[in-house]
């Protein structure tokens, strides 16, 4: 269940300054714990104390940001392409 | 340079791709008449060089949320809890060296405010910039039944005729200092007109994404200056996301990504420019689009740091935020008594504010909600409408946008929300002859006669006759 995860610059000191690698994962849930696994300390980033992914940063799946989808819930399946990218203003 | 070499194949591009893209091209070059410029600056010639002053009045950046110090780098958001990063001044340093006399013998453009913005060299990019009109709208205030109202006008601001042009020469001219020869954004438009257009003027390469639907004076007044022009299948927060992954791996300044915490204190100005025009007061309500959230957040802290620093007398100002229906997370937040945005997929022809997830979306609706101000929506018919009343009341073309902000001016009198009384502001941030499509087939046509008095007079008489039944509420 491998899917490619793009990671933005503020997190790449976890992973060797890769802006994407490969990770196992069967729903967003799940991929955080791998991600963790991998490259401990970046779930901190990530998730606040209680867990939940924190409110300024945005995941999507296949382009489309997961709050339209199942939220953390979300499914991934084999050669999804995961993107974390921090909210930005604009216009 | 990597970039380069796609240059050419791009440029093309995105105008052969568009439908309708003779579409109110023509027009669009119909000059603006030189009076509804606002002076310009006289410091124009931009020197090739920039120097540094040892006055800055920034100290580094902290992020929003949890308070993390960080230094004034390109980066915008917090390593530990991604809250956004805000510039970090010396305000006492501020209050003894600023004064009323000081700005106002500064430049005829954002740049008076210089000690309040975040770049450090003497030089900043001036190309005349902001100082736009505040116009007391008399026959719009009657319209409404509001006694004390003000437009303050950037549909005429330089060069780009949007409000963009105020937080972009502050990006770029940062991106200059920080070492950046290539600067990019993702953009509904203005944005996008504005980088360009000043990333010329200063000599630096340029790059910039838009959504491939955008109107079609948007995306001209984007390529006329020259720059790689990506346009994105998929809507603004879409083109925003593939933005923030070409930043992960394309060391660019991007004004609106890594350049973000510099970019947004340019919508300052507008706030000190009202306090200023205004006499060093504030006014008692402002009301002003919401799309990320950025701008309205930002006038707030320019209200603020006024205060702070002793130019203006404290005071509440009510602030209240616009959206389209088609587009309007913040206005449903507020509605649903939520702090938080839960993001929406636009449909609304105010493209210039269809922000489905509006960054800067919470701090919005905290600031409407503290200063007892509202946020409201409109929908498309409205924001027509908006358009059209501007116009006729005050000359003011303005786009999708400011039709929004117009709209809902009208609905807050209406449902008793702004006090006849209030000096009232409203913020017009963006120009109609860009978003022609919008109005198309809602206003009147030209009467197209021979050259012959006869013809003439038959066509007056057939003007008067309907201008009077304009007024009388039967159909004909």
């Amino acid at each position: 269940m491998a899917v490619k995860v793009l990671i933005p610059t503020p997190l790449q000191q976890f992973t060797a300054n890769q802006a994407a690698i490969e990770c196992e994962g069967t729903t967003i849930h799940g991929l955080l714990e791998t991600l963790e696994q991998d490259f401990p300390g970046i779930k901190a980033r990530l998730c606040d104390d209680e867990g939940k992914l924190r409110r300024f940063i945005n995941f999507y799946v296949n382009s489309e940001d997961i709050r339209f989808l199942q939220g953390a819930d979300t499914v991934l399946a084999a050669g999804d392409e995961v993107s974390i990218v921090p909210a930005v203003a604009g216009g | 340079m990597r970039h380069v070499t796609i240059h050419l194949y791009w440029v093309g591009k995105p105008l052969q791709t568009l439908p309708n893209r003779q579409f109110a091209l023509l027009a669009f070059f119909i000059p603006i008449l030189p009076h509804e410029y606002p002076p310009m600056t006289l410091a124009t010639n931009l020197p090739t060089t920039q120097t540094r002053s040892t006055a800055a009045t920034f100290t580094g950046l902290k992020c929003k949320e949890c308070g993390a110090d960080y230094e004034a780098k390109a980066i915008h958001v917090c390593e530990y809890c991604f809250g956004p990063l805000e510039v970090v001044y010396d305000y006492s340093a501020l209050r003894r060296t600023v004064t009323r006399e000081s700005i106002q013998a500064g430049p005829n453009s954002i740049w008076r405010y210089r000690a309040f913005l975040p770049v450090d060299s003497d030089n900043p990019i001036d190309v005349g910039t902001g100082m736009t009109p505040l116009v007391k709208a008399n026959r719009l205030a009657r319209r409404l039944g509001l006694k004390n109202l003000y437009i303050k006008n950037d549909a005429v601001n330089m060069p780009t005729l949007s409000f963009k042009d105020r937080v972009v020469s502050v990006a770029l001219t940062r991106a200059r200092e920080l070492g950046f020869t290539t600067v990019s954004c993702a953009s509904t438009g203005n944005l996008a007109n504005s980088t360009a257009a000043i990333a010329a003027h200063a000599g630096l390469e340029c790059c910039v994404f838009i959504p491939s639907d955008l109107e079609a004076g948007k995306v001209l007044g984007t390529l006329i200056y020259g720059p790689t022009v990506i346009a994105v299948h998929g809507n603004y927060d879409q083109v925003n996301r593939l933005c923030s992954e070409v930043a992960n791996t394309h060391g660019w300044g991007f004004v609106n990504i890594n350049l973000r915490p510099y970019y947004s204190e340019g919508s300052k100005t507008l706030g000190y420019e009202v306090a200023e025009q205004l006499g060093w007061q504030l006014p008692d309500h402002i009301v002003a689009p919401l799309a990320s959230g950025s701008l309205f957040t930002k006038i707030h802290k320019g209200f603020q740091e006024f205060i702070k620093v002793g130019l203006v007398d404290e005071k509440p100002v009510r602030f209240s935020g616009a959206q389209a229906e088609g587009c309007s997370p913040i206005a449903q937040a507020y509605r649903d008594n939520q702090d938080f945005i839960t993001p929406v997929k636009p449909k609304t022809i105010a493209k210039s504010i269809a922000i489905g997830n509006p960054a800067d979306g919470v701090y919005a609706l905290e600031i409407a909600r503290k200063t007892n101000g509202n946020i409201e929506s409109v929908n498309d018919q409205e924001i027509i409408d908006g358009i059209k009343l501007l116009a006729e009341t005050e000359g003011i073309f303005t786009e999708t946008a400011g039709g929004t902000t117009v709209a809902v001016l009208k609905k807050l009198v209406e449902a008793g929300k702004i006090n006849p009384d209030e000096t009232t502001v409203v913020y017009i941030t963006g120009n109609g002859l860009k978003t022609q499509e919008a109005v198309q087939g809602y206003i009147g046509e030209p009467l197209t006669i021979e050259p012959k008095l006869e013809a003439f007079e038959r066509a007056l008489e057939r003007a008067q006759t309907l201008g009077r039944l304009d007024w009388q509420p039967v159909t004909v």
